[in-house]
């Protein structure tokens, strides 16, 4: 190797390469950015989205579940909850379902993974509901590939 | 050891060897909640143990990097360094930090994004902290000899601190979290952070094969090279279906495919210096190391990265065990055997032992990394299973993991396994060997 390339060479290489593709990251991701933005007109993060977001943090939900695929392996994916409790076609029953299923753990099932309870207001479980709706009308590609999720 | 120092390394080293101990005792918590759901559930919750397990990961590595830096900049410098004063007392803020954040978890005071979910104080805290350890260093450096390994050291460095900020960046809309999320989670581990890893790794091969400087240097730039041009736009293969645009699926997989590059020069890297050096320096454990953390790296990030990266394939694993297998085979190489690398070779430098358990610690070596390595497979086959079921055929998840019972237990056994060699090292570098150091003052042949 020292014949074709010297030290200094592979440096300038290093430093040269690395602006070039860091500039042409940011570009793309400026980009994306951009279409996010766009996305929001037809799907605005409302207050109570915004909430939602807020009591998902509260309480790391994302420490046992997935959101669109990332997060922890221990339960399941909530990404695409809304659409798993039919609230496309049904939305005051999906709202329902999902807030009593809340409410309603821990199961206590012996040798079934628990979920825990939580301290959560009316109002909060509704923020929450109505961040996963908006998080269900997200284009993921089509991701996931079945509603199981 | 040829600077006084140098020795502060030691404080660094020994909190996070602490904090891997604790590390791994939550994976061990968490292992066991996955097979026996009942065990603790309403004390300590899943999340709040893997929280846990996952921040003390990163916090020890961190730590390590830290000591490794304050270790090996004063010997390439050629000068003390600029203030051991400053250095405790950013260890002690540090730490004290890192208990404090868990203390609160305990108590459920946290954030609530994965890996950042320190509470914004603590995160002010890493940010003051980052730039004492920063400054310091950097003063060093600006006094003494400035080689490559140093200046990409420092790169790698604040570019850690600098890709940190933006976890302070949390807006409310979630696809625009997730975007930059990443500009912590992969720019660091796939980016600066192989910096870190590629500097440490040359120091090391310097003092343990002898080779020439020019030419581990030279490679050195070849390496990091590698690893940026890939690793950046690599960061696409997390854009595929987070509601970003459709692009990023061949962005994504071209270049995350091209991440496979560096870590495979690693391993020639390590295995040419090795093989041309011809030295036979005493301290054989930090050379199983070096030449173990490029393998590992090359297998959990490179090979074990790759199985998964390709946009129609990661649309079927996205998120199953797949990625936990990958990750901890990842980490585990790339990141846990480098920092165990320079404390085998610095932690008897420092502490004056010739040449200490040395045995042991290889035992400890043997043992850690078949138990991570059994782990990855159970993972695997599991990530496999969930897959084919949940992605393909469409079954629930809870359905599904029932289904992976068996896989669960073989994992918490490889953990159990990892567990005893991981006090195998510590043991091996914490506590004085016996008969072969006595009465010997620290003659060291070669560095
Ligand atoms: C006793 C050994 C260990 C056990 C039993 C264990 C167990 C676990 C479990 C159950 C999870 C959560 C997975 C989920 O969300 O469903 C996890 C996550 C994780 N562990 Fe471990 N672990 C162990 C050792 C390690 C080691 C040695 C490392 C690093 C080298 C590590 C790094 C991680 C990382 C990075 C994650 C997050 C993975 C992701 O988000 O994809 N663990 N571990
Ligand atoms: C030492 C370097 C690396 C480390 C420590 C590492 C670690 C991780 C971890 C912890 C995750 C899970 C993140 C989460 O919780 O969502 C992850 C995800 C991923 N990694 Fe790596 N990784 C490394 C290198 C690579 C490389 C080189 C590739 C590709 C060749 C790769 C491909 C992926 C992919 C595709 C995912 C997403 C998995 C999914 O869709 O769920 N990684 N990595
Ligand atoms: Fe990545």
């Amino acid at each position: 190797m020292s014949e074709i390339l010297t030290k200094a060479a592979a440096r300038n290489i290093f430093y040269g390469g690395t602006a070039f593709f860091f500039i042409v990251f940011v570009g793309l991701v400026a980009h994306s950015v951009s279409t996010v933005n766009d996305m929001e007109k037809s799907n605005p993060v409302t207050p109570s989205v915004a909430a939602g977001k807020l009591v998902w943090e509260k309480h790391a939900c994302i420490d046992c579940h997935t959101i669109m695929g990332e997060g922890a392996y221990f339960a399941p994916e909530l990404g695409n909850v809304w659409v798993r409790y039919n609230g496309r076609e049904d939305a005051a029953a999906a709202r329902d379902g999902l807030k009593n299923w809340i409410k309603s753990q821990p199961s206590g099932v012996e040798g079934r993974r628990q979920m825990p309870h939580f301290e959560i207001s009316e109002q909060e479980l509704d923020d929450l509901v109505d961040f996963f709706k908006w998080t269900s009308e997200v284009n993921t590609q089509n991701w996931p590939p079945k509603v199981s999720g | 050891m040829k600077y006084d120092s140098q020795k502060v390394a030691l404080y660094y080293f020994a909190g996070a060897l602490v904090l891997f101990v604790a590390q791994i005792l939550f994976g061990l918590v968490i292992g066991t909640i996955v097979v026996l759901p009942n065990t603790l559930s309403e004390l300590l919750p899943f999340n709040i143990a893997r929280m846990i397990h996952t921040n003390a990961l990163i916090v020890w590595l961190l730590m390590g990097f830290f000591g490794a830096s304050y270790y090996l900049i004063p010997e390439e410098a050629e000068t003390e360094l600029y203030s051991t004063r400053l250095a405790i007392v950013q260890f002690w803020l540090f730490l004290i930090g890192a208990a404090a954040a868990v203390v609160g978890y305990l108590f459920h005071i946290h954030e609530g994004r994965e890996f950042l979910e320190q509470p914004l104080w603590i995160k002010l805290a890493i940010v003051v902290v980052a730039l004492m350890f920063l400054f310091n260093i950097t003063m060093t450096v600006l006094k003494g000899r400035k080689t490559a390994i140093t200046n990409i050291l420092l790169l790698g460095l604040w570019g850690i601190a600098v890709f940190f900020l933006f976890s302070l960046y949390n807006p409310a809309n979630l696809i625009m979290d997730k975007i930059f999320w990443w500009w912590v989670v992969h720019l660091w581990v796939e980016g600066v952070w192989e910096l870190v890893m590629a500097s440490i790794l040359a120091f090391l091969m310097i003092k343990l094969t002898g080779v020439d400087r020019e030419v581990v240097e030279k490679w050195l730039y070849v390496i990091i090279g590698l690893a940026l041009f890939s690793g950046i736009l690599g960061t696409g293969h997390h854009y595929y279906w987070i509601g970003t645009p459709g692009y990023w699926q061949w962005i994504g997989s071209v270049f995350s495919t091209l991440e496979v590059a560096p870590f495979f020069a690693m391993v020639v890297f390590t295995f040419m210096m090795v093989w041309k050096g011809g030295r036979a320096h005493p301290n054989k454990a930090a050379l199983l190391w070096s030449l173990g953390c490029s393998v590992f790296a090359f297998f959990g990030a490179g090979v074990w990265g790759f199985l998964h990266t390709l946009a129609p394939v990661n649309y079927i694993t996205h998120g199953t065990q797949i990625t936990a297998a990958h990750g901890h085979l990842a980490f585990y190489g790339a990141y846990v055997m480098i920092n165990i690398a320079i404390m085998t070779y610095a932690m008897p430098n420092i502490l004056k032992r010739e040449p200490y358990n040395q045995l042991l610690n290889m035992w400890g070596f043997w043992i850690t990394s078949s138990g991570v390595t059994f782990m990855t497979f159970a993972l695997t086959f599991a990530g496999v299973v969930q897959s084919h079921l949940q992605r393909v055929l469409g079954m629930g998840f809870m359905e599904v993991q029932e289904q992976l019972s068996l896989f669960y237990w073989m994992r918490l056994g490889a953990g159990l396994a990892t567990f005893i060699g991981v006090v195998l090292i510590v043991w091996s570098l914490v506590v004085p060997g016996k008969a072969k150091q006595v009465g010997r003052v620290a003659a060291q042949p070669a560095e």
